[in-house]
């Protein structure tokens, strides 16, 4: 019973921290302070006050309506990244799960050469060749963020699919198709969902770690990546920069994984 | 008890440490003749220095590598591997009498079959495509002693000495078969190695023919990363870096003394005269119109820089124009007239190609999104790798617009004018204007000096009126070296002349 509490207040906490983020993100579609493009020779570097709280960075660029674009702009490629992974992932699953078979080898061998590779190093690859911007990064990390899904549900699958109520509703004479996504795919729910949460988090960090590597989101577009390493470059000179972005990341990183280790709980 | 036991050895372990580290400071002291200097790209092109094309390269290679003649500081043409020459009236035979005892890193002594066999293989006589297309003049490359080449040209030219003495002229020995990979030149350093991506070593050539240099191993490093540069500085994994940005400048502790000179390059926004809407010559004034230069230069260069308006820079003062500065004045309604006389209403799309090693020129682009949008023109940024760069936007001219710094391969007009006739095989913006094609053909044949220089002052002109690109700026150039080095040197032209710094005291 304890346990159960200290584990609801990671939920809410989580809960919180990551309704904060995306209300503020989401927010920034419609409003920001400032336009975060926008510079002004006048305020380079201008320190923290009321006209910017955040102070402005070396363009005079407001850090905060960058911030609030930027996290926009992260989780939006974070959210599209597991949205293609999760989507393509189950799909994978699904399919060598129940059926096995050769489809199962075939795929299944296939995953796990995407495995082998560390997901930022194939991530890159994709990106040299298909070049920079948003829309290819999200291409890039939801391809490489399939297989883990698709292991998960795949293994969910050959799980239940001897299960007595998959045998009676093929007695029943259900398709494949029904029994797969109608009776089975809604039991490997809970697992999807906190791995769902954890997938989130790493694309979060590699959108961040491709943008400060300079081959993800373009300038003069901010995302939390592309922020820090602009900021690297001025660390000395102006270090809050560094900071309010890097908090950033921390915050939404910290209550996406409280979140999903509250849901694990429940 | 316990913690006496512990305290002799803590005192051991000082000690021994304190030992260690004044060895540390003895070695330092005597491998100090050792600098590593930052630059931003690696020398992908080639090794050659007929086949180098990139500045960047270029500037590395005039350590190793030296023509008939050279480049000083000062802007002349003295004497390298020539120890002089003489002119034939009408210009059209030169004979260069060659020093004695100029030797090759590799030891052998340079012969005039080398010097012949040089300026032939650079002029694009044995097969290869010459990068320097004055070359094209050359009728004959003939020994007349051991010690005396002569260069018959097919009509007289005065800057043909400027031509020989640039990078792209070098000579190097003729039984080196492989001039891209071994580099072996005359130069005060020799190549010892090159680590793609990574570095590449020199070390001082002892038998070299004139002045030696002090600094004994050079290492160029490269800074593939902009955002590191000043980290890399402060922590002392390089002792200086060429063309630092004001703001890196402004985070340099005491440590380092910072050269400020102009980087002799055209900074512009170059434009594909073939692509879409950038085939308009009114669409093209009204990106001049609508860059604010002045204020770039505040936002993104803390006012730094000259402001230029053609392909030419201050420095070389003879051909250079400030009038032209004055073409284009910022002006919106202006530019936003032109637009719609053009038909672009509503404004159109660019694409700004950047190389992303090259932060000044990120920044640049970054300004020039924000000024665009004021006129209804929808910039974007691609950052590409310098190798794209280099094979997408250069060679195959596959691009809209690019920010670039365009330098001379030579100390002439020409080097910076002759890339905008139709024809030119680096004519990457594509620029086709058949009077420019005519007054550049009247410019170079001319004997009259006057002449010429009124003809190249036409051709920045053209430039300038047909918006061929939106000029921006010669860059202000900092250079930080570590105390612990002096004597760095500006060239009028993209060079490091590692020979010259020396240790100070």
């Amino acid at each position: 019973m304890k346990r159960k509490r200290l584990l609801n207040h990671k939920l809410i906490a989580g809960a919180v921290i990551t309704a904060f983020v995306v209300l503020v993100s989401a927010a920034g579609f419609f409003y920001t302070p400032y336009d975060p493009n926008m510079m002004d020779a006048a305020s380079k570097f201008a320190g923290i006050s009321l006209k910017h709280p955040l102070g402005c960075d070396n363009f005079g660029r407001d850090i905060l309506s960058r911030i609030i674009s930027g996290s926009g702009t992260t989780l939006v490629i974070a959210f599209c990244t597991v949205l293609i992974g999760s989507v393509g992932g189950m799909l994978a699953g699904a399919v060598t799960g129940y059926f096995g078979g050769a489809a199962d080898e075939i795929i299944m061998r296939f995953n796990d050469a995407v495995l082998a590779f560390p997901s930022i190093l194939l991530a890159l690859v994709f990106i040299s060749v298909i070049g920079s911007g948003k829309y290819k990064v999200i291409l890039a990390l939801g391809i490489v963020f399939i297989p883990s899904f698709a292991r998960l549900v795949r293994a969910e699958f050959i799980k239940c699919r001897s299960m007595d109520y998959v045998s009676s509703a093929k007695l029943m004479g259900a398709s494949d198709l029904r029994i797969m996504f109608v009776h089975i795919l809604p039991n490997t729910m809970k697992v999807m969902l906190s791995s769902v949460a954890i997938g989130f988090n790493n694309a979060v960090l590699a959108e961040a770690g491709m943008s400060f590597l300079g081959i993800g989101v373009v300038p003069p577009d901010s995302s939390l990546g592309r922020m820090l390493s602009e900021a690297q470059a001025f660390i000395f000179v102006k270090p809050s920069y560094a900071i309010f972005s890097g908090a950033m990341i921390v915050l939404m990183i910290l209550g996406f994984s409280m979140l999903s280790e509250g849901l694990e709980a429940l | 008890m316990r913690r006496k036991h512990g305290f002799i050895p803590l005192l051991t372990v000082l000690a021994s440490l304190a030992i260690a580290l004044g060895g540390c400071q003895g070695d330092k002291a005597a491998e100090s003749s050792k600098i590593v200097v930052g630059i931003a790209q690696d020398l992908e092109d080639s090794l050659d220095p007929h086949k180098a094309v990139a500045a960047g390269t270029k500037e590395v290679l005039f350590n190793i590598y030296e023509g008939l003649l050279k480049p000083a500081p000062d802007g002349n043409i003295i004497p390298a591997v020539a120890e002089s020459y003489e002119v034939s009236e009408d210009g059209t035979r030169y004979s260069f009498r060659l020093r004695n005892g100029v030797k090759f890193h590799n030891g052998e002594p340079v012969t005039a079959e080398d010097v012949k066999y040089s300026i032939e293989k650079s002029a694009g006589m044995t097969g290869d495509e010459s990068l320097i297309p004055a070359f094209s003049l050359i009728k004959s490359v003939d020994i007349e002693d051991p010690s005396t080449v002569v260069i018959t040209l097919s009509e007289g030219n005065l800057e043909f000495p400027a031509y020989l003495a640039s990078a792209n002229a070098a000579v190097i020995p003729a039984s080196n078969a492989s001039p891209d990979t071994i580099p072996i030149g005359t130069g005060p350093y020799q190549c010892v190695s090159r680590s793609p991506q990574e570095n590449l070593v020199m070390k001082r050539f002892d038998d070299y023919w004139g002045e030696k240099a002090y600094i004994e191993d050079v290492t160029f490093k490269i800074e593939a990363n902009a955002d590191s540069v000043v980290m890399d500085l402060l922590g002392g994994s390089i002792d200086m870096f060429p063309r630092l940005t004001t703001s890196q400048v402004s985070q340099l502790s005491e440590d380092f003394t910072v050269y400020e000179g102009t980087m002799n390059l055209v900074q512009a926004l170059y434009l594909n005269n073939e692509y879409g809407p950038l085939k308009d010559v009114r669409v093209r004034q009204a990106l001049c119109y609508g860059t604010d230069i002045d204020g770039l230069l505040k936002l993104a260069f803390d006012g730094k820089g000259v402001p230029i308006g053609s392909s030419m820079f201050p420095s070389f003062g003879k051909y250079y124009m400030d009038e032209l500065n004055d073409v284009y004045t910022y002006d919106v309604e202006k530019a936003k007239e032109l637009l719609k006389e053009a038909g672009y209403e509503n404004g159109f799309d660019l694409k700004i190609t950047v190389p992303s090693n090259y932060q000044p020129h990120v920044d640049t682009a970054q300004v020039l999104v924000e000024q665009y949008k004021k006129i209804g023109v929808n910039a974007s940024i691609d950052l590409v790798e310098w190798n794209s760069w280099l094979s997408d936007v250069y060679t195959n001219r596959d691009f809209e617009s690019t920010v670039i710094g365009v330098d001379a391969s030579n100390m002439t007009a020409r080097a910076l004018l002759e890339r905008f006739c139709s024809d030119a095989g680096n004519n990457f913006i594509n620029f086709n204007d058949a009077r420019y094609d005519e007054t550049f053909k009247k410019a170079i044949t001319t004997a009259d000096d006057e002449e010429s220089t009124a003809l190249y002052k036409e051709l920045e002109r053209i430039l300038a009126e047909d918006a061929a690109n939106v000029y921006l700026q010669d860059m202000a150039e900092f250079v930080a070296l570590n105390r612990k080095f002096t004597g760095y040197e500006f060239y009028p032209m993209y060079i490091q002349d590692i020979a010259r710094l020396r240790l100070s005291e």
